[in-house]
């Protein structure tokens, strides 16, 4: 044995003698300290069954009522009026993916560069610690405040509603997420390779972006994915900035454009159609959940295959 | 050894590949500066973004601070076309809420934590911990649906009514008739929300107290609860304190499954848990598209405000204890 590891065994020792000294010993039936244990390890068991289940059971309600709504009309069809029978949520699945797609393309790469400044350049120095402490605190940034943001900057001074607003309220949650994954998945790769990259002449960019980056591809990769997930569910930060439409976006700053007014967008007319009493809109309503459940479930599996074979390269 | 020495001694041959090389050293002097300012700006973007959000949020509330002072904090009725601005009722919601998801997820998820940590065969732990992680990724809006379509039914005719039936329906905390929406269902579910993220970070952090140490209380006969509790306990306690803290953070501010069940009651403050109430986040998801007024928006900032300084607060002490912990264990963050 090593000899930290033959400290670290003294350490240890000493910290379980404090531990006995702290209380004055006292005899314990062996039938009850045993007890107690099955007890605790039994509820302990039953607390990660009801985990288990309570997921199973949401997959299965959502599975079971959703699937009904699922058809050619529903990828295809505008969404009927109040009241109307049939339709589809097509608008809201292509407006999702551009407000989306077009958070993702705001928030990864500043994200990605702010992780590679923290992991690369800024280690333990002061500024890098306390950009590291602000990242964590906009991740609990709960996302209505996030919606709020995007409000009161982009839709009240510019007095229309707008997707641009929900994707820049979206790419707001997915910077601090995007920084700290990326910036563990780049503390992962080992020093020698920045320093065999800086010895045979690389300037720092390159040995960054050409060696350090190229090698944690499958993590990034990972990490970009987790931050696309994040946001692909939320509600919130929608609410007051893309809104919804019953429409097709049809232009880019025209009223009825991405950034010119309310978008359509699967969460929030999800929202709108579960709280409506109209049974054709709850069961649209219920084929949007699927719809989103299946994607970010998806995405979320993809990216731990993913990073499990990135490690299996290392 | 300079260039020009260099040059000197490769003779023509060495002089072509040096000039070659010449270019590129000049190019990376610009460069890497240049590379260093923008991955610097990029890392600070959120910081800026941080500062964007008070500075945001502080204006557009002025009005209301300006104008109702302290009264929001002390009144009830929330009644904008009368000019009653009372935050009570949703600072309440928020708390009451908070209070049942901590009081239910917290056990539970140490002791999911427990089993992932001591007692399950790694592979199976594998398996239970994805799953509940995979808990964290269904989103809100699910979580409210699934919530309004098949707790409430459930918590209406059967856990409502066994509760007051019980002596617990005595104590005043659960009378009232039995709707099934309502602060303590919200709460509930709000419970299952928060759970993955305080069973991963207690997870996480268990699994940093040093084998040896576990070792030692079970060579000495301890019995995994004893070894847990008095020793993983002790190592592990600031660690455990931040995970609970983020969880807190998280249902302060979770919106759209409590805005489904709430019951958006904003006026009068809930009389037991089964009574409908709001809470700050269901207030501005229900009424803040609908404010005209500029002091009825103003007034609703400032509960946002609020809530951001709350959840920020709860995130800094999260953080400040997971930090002391991972510095106690030695693993860098």
């Amino acid at each position: 044995m090593s000899a930290p590891a033959r400290n670290d065994t003294a350490g240890a020792a000493r910290d379980v003698g404090a531990a006995i000294a702290a209380k004055p010993m006292r005899a314990r039936s062996v039938a009850r300290r045993r007890l107690v244990d099955r007890l605790v390890t039994g509820s302990a068991w039953a607390a990660a069954s009801l985990g288990v289940f309570i997921m199973g059971w949401i997959v299965v309600t959502v599975v079971v009522r959703g699937a009904g709504a699922i058809n050619w009309a529903f990828f295809t069809e505008l969404p009927p009026g109040p009241g109307g029978e049939g339709g589809g949520l097509a608008n809201c699945i292509v407006g999702t993916l551009v407000i989306t797609g077009v958070a993702a393309a705001m928030g990864i790469p500043v994200g990605f560069f702010g992780a590679v400044y923290l992991a690369e350049f800024g280690r333990t120095g002061r500024v890098a610690t306390a950009i590291r402490t602000i990242t964590n605190v906009v991740l609990g940034v709960p996302s209505i405040i996030a919606g709020m943001f995007a409000f009161a900057i982009l839709v009240r001074p510019l007095q229309h509603y707008s997707g641009f607003a929900g994707s820049f309220a979206l790419a707001f949650i997915m910077l601090p997420v995007m920084t700290r994954t990326a910036e563990d998945v780049l503390n992962l790769v080992p020093n020698d390779l920045r320093e065999a990259a800086l010895a045979i002449g690389a300037p720092r960019w390159r040995a960054t972006l050409g060696v350090v980056v190229r090698s944690a591809r499958g993590g990034l990769i990972t990490g970009t994915i987790l931050a696309v997930v994040r946001v692909s569910g939320e509600t919130a930060p929608l609410l007051f900035t893309a809104l919804s439409s019953p429409y097709w976006m049809d232009s880019l700053f025209g009223s009825g454009g991405f950034f010119g007014g309310p978008t359509a967008n699967l969460t929030k007319t999800v929202y709108d159609y579960a709280t409506s009493p109209y049974g054709n809109w709850q069961n649209l309503a219920w084929g949007g959940a699927l719809l989103i459940i299946v994607a970010v479930l998806g995405m979320n599996v993809l990216a731990r295959l993913l990073f499990q074979r990135g490690k299996e390269w290392h | 050894m300079s260039t020009l020495e260099w040059e000197a001694r490769l003779g023509p041959e060495g002089r072509r590949g040096a000039a070659k090389a010449a270019p590129r050293r000049t190019h990376s002097r610009l460069t890497d500066p240049l590379f260093r300012w923008f991955v610097t700006a990029c890392g600070a973007a959120v910081a800026v973004a941080m500062v964007a959000l008070s500075a945001v949020l502080i204006a557009s509330s002025w009005r209301a601070i300006t104008t109702l002072g302290l009264e929001p904090l002390r009144t009830i009725p929330w009644s904008p076309t009368g000019g009653e601005y009372g935050a009570l009722t949703s600072l309440f919601g928020t708390f009451v809420t908070t209070v049942i998801a901590m009081v239910i997820a917290v056990p539970l998820a140490l002791a999911i934590a427990l089993l992932l940590v001591e007692v399950v065969h790694p592979a199976l732990g594998r398996v239970v911990g994805t799953t509940i992680e995979m808990l964290a990724a269904i989103p809100s809006i699910i979580f409210g649906m699934w919530g309004i379509f098949v707790i409430v039914p459930l918590m209406q005719q059967y856990v409502q009514p066994w509760i007051q039936a019980t002596p617990l329906g005595r104590l005043g905390l659960f009378s009232g008739p039995p709707l099934g929406i309502g602060v303590f269902t919200a709460g509930v579910v709000l419970a299952l929300m928060v759970l993955p993220f305080i069973t991963a970070v207690s997870r996480d952090v268990l699994k940093m107290v040093p084998t040896v140490v576990k070792e030692a209380g079970y060579g000495m006969g301890s019995t995994t609860f004893e070894v847990m509790s008095k020793i993983s306990a002790r190592y592990a306690l600031t660690g455990i304190a931040g995970a609970v803290f983020l969880g807190l953070g998280r249902a302060l501010g979770e919106t759209m499954a409590v805005t489904f069940l709430i019951g958006s009651d904003f006026n009068t403050l809930p009389r037991s848990l089964f009574d409908p109430g709001t809470s700050i986040s269901s207030t501005l998801a229900n009424t803040f598209n609908e404010a005209t007024d500029p002091l009825h928006v103003s007034a609703l900032v400032e509960l946002g405000l609020i809530l951001f300084l709350i959840t920020m607060v709860f995130q800094l002490v999260a953080q400040l204890w997971l930090a002391r912990a991972r510095r106690m264990s030695g693993t860098r963050a």
